[in-house]
């Protein structure tokens, strides 16, 4: 158990020594001098402020002690400041980061909880015309764009309940319905690829869960099918679901991201799109690392809740 | 009954996705108007007889632009997916046959980009290069390329290590020719499969891009520019961006079903599996 941990554990670190590699190099690819691309794209350019903004980004110095300078205070949570508001990146970061977790965590509730039952639902019904209805339907589910989805649901809704505030963000702590409310559509949007996905996983770790002896054997003692699928079949085919909950929340995040536009929701969206917009790269650069690195992390936790539940993993 | 459904299911998804192949394809062919004519007179109509789908926010035919913005769309992903497959495929070949440091080295950089979550590192690599189509192209290869190499790479070890390729090798046949001429044709179906699946969250990612305004610049038609100025007159004349939205819909779902149908098809250990 001790070595399987110490192994994910170092795997662990050199993925995200790479990630932090791969995010610093970034600032020194842009074709071009970086520095004079992000002057340019508010004052006018002159030698002075050149240096000057080359000095504050740290770009005069050797290329090693930038990574060990940059990346040292990356981990103190220190990404420097705004170049063009002055405030602290990490502050600026922070600020936006709740409405996309916000966001992210309700799709993955919705998508996770209703993924259970509609995935036993279509093992069960397995076969014939329902199956491939089934199948296709999943598919269509899994291809939506969500931010179109979203879209029509504004649309949908401001036609059957005009009163309903779906746009914007009010902090949950100011006004938790008022947040709730807003927060609904954008959910529910972002929730239906992750629905589709996840449905048609359950239905295929149940089908392989529901072929096994212990299963026959759950049958032969006379027990009732509810019981056979949630009790025994189930538990068995959440491992695998397990695993997959980790991987998706990397896509809910950048779909979080561009459904957030949609819905105007001041989070990770905004934050990126704007520093782009400005070439404002040290923000893009630490939001990238910031979200990327919790990605990793969340990817880690799920590695270690699964060799807690099945107990194969730990030999 | 079941094989002959899947059949019919697999007929289904080629013809879906020809159709919408031959469309991008031959846009200026079936095209009613020009895609760039605007018209002051004729701004966000509803649909009618001369414009099917009806009019954008310039007077443009939605119709027209839709079927040029599937060859925006179709051109970038594909060449955005051949890329990583050329890219990710060789490494994952390479790693496999090499193994050792080699493969540790390939495979630990792989992990690293399989790290982040795509839609960060596609809109990274266009902070870098600038928003353009084919940046969004070059974004996506580069989001696939550890995909196709880990893809390829686990089935490549199993034949490495067949008898046949010991022959190859026995007779002296070059890494090189036993890579390529010996296990690649072993891996198509694996590569048919996924490249299909790879194309249709490839036109996602591509359409979500140009939503955000990072890919396919104005006024070149596209599906997710499309939806993203249709937005901004959706209380005014929605069809815009409701008819792009299903266009993104039915091409990523074409191609979804048709990689789908084909695992089933290809490979019988598969059946039955998501």
């Amino acid at each position: 158990m001790n070595r399987v941990l110490l192994a994910r554990l170092i795997d662990l670190v050199i993925v995200l020594f790479g990630v932090s590699i791969i995010v610093f190099l970034m600032i020194r690819l842009i074709p071009g001098d970086a520095v004079a691309i992000m002057l340019g794209a508010n004052t006018e350019i002159t030698p002075e402020r050149m240096a000057e903004l080359n000095r504050r980004v740290g770009l005069d110095r050797p290329i090693v002690e930038q990574y060990l300078l940059w990346a040292g205070a990356a981990l103190r949570g220190d990404f420097g400041t705004s170049l063009w508001t002055g405030r602290p990146v990490a502050g600026e970061i922070l600020l936006h980061l709740w409405p996309t977790l916000e966001l992210t965590f309700l799709a993955l509730l919705i998508g996770a909880v209703l993924a259970v039952p509609v995935g036993c639902l279509m093992a069960q019904t397995r076969g014939g015309a329902a199956d491939v209805a089934m199948r296709v339907t999943a598919i269509a589910g899994l291809t939506i764009p969500s931010f179109w989805l979203g879209i029509v649901l504004i649309l949908l809704l401001a036609a059957w309940a005009p009163g309903f505030a779906s746009l914007g963000y009010v902090p949950f702590s100011e006004d938790p319905i008022g947040n709730l409310q807003r927060m609904t559509l954008p959910a529910i949007a972002l929730a239906l690829p992750i629905l589709a996905n996840l449905s048609r996983l359950v239905r295929s770790a149940m089908l392989d869960a529901l072929g096994q002896d212990y299963v026959r054997t759950a049958r032969a003692k006379g027990l009732a099918e509810r019981k056979v699928v949630y009790k025994h079949a189930l538990r068995n085919a959440l491992i695998p679901f397990l695993t997959s909950v980790g991987i998706m929340t990397g896509y809910l995040l950048g779909g979080a991201i561009v459904v957030e536009q949609v819905f105007a929701i001041p989070g990770l969206g905004r934050l990126i799109l704007g520093a782009i917009a400005e070439r404002n790269y040290p923000l893009i650069q630490a939001t990238i690392l910031v979200v990327t690195a919790g990605f990793v992390l969340v990817n880690f936790l799920v590695d270690l809740l699964y060799i807690v539940v099945d107990p194969r993993v730990r030999a | 009954m079941q094989r002959l459904a899947r059949n019919k299911l697999l007929a289904f998804a080629v013809v879906l996705v020809a159709i919408q192949i031959i469309l991008a394809l031959g846009a200026p062919l079936f095209a009613p108007y020009d895609p760039m004519a605007q018209s002051v007179v004729r701004r966000l109509r509803a649909p009618t007889e001369l414009n099917w789908f009806g009019t954008d926010q310039l007077g443009r035919d939605v119709l027209t632009r839709i079927l040029y913005g599937y060859r925006t769309s179709l051109i970038a992903c594909l060449l955005a997916v051949g890329i990583a497959l050329l890219i990710g495929g060789t490494l994952g070949l390479v790693a496999a046959y090499y193994r050792g440091w080699l493969d540790r080295i390939i495979m630990r950089i792989m992990d690293v980009l399989f790290a982040f979550p795509v839609m960060l590192l596609a809109i990274g690599i266009i902070a870098v290069l600038g928003p353009h189509t084919y940046s969004a192209a070059a974004a996506i290869a580069v989001v696939y390329t550890p995909i196709f190499a880990r893809l390829l790479r686990g089935p490549a070890l199993v034949l490495c290590e067949s008898e046949y390729v010991a022959g190859a090798r026995a007779i002296g046949a070059s890494d090189a020719r036993i890579i390529f001429l010996h296990i690649l044709p072993n891996l198509a179906s694996v590569i048919l499969v996924q490249t299909s699946l790879l194309l249709s969250a490839a036109i996602l990612v591509e359409a979500s891009l140009s939503f955000l305004g990072l890919g396919t610049q104005p006024p070149t038609p596209s599906l997710g520019l499309m939806l993203s100025e249709g937005r901004n007159f959706l209380m005014l004349s929605p069809w815009s961006a409701i008819f792009a939205g299903f266009a993104i819909l039915f091409l990523s779902f074409g191609f979804n079903l048709l990689g789908d149908a084909l695992r089933d098809t290809l490979d019988p250990r598969l059946r039955g599996q998501p």
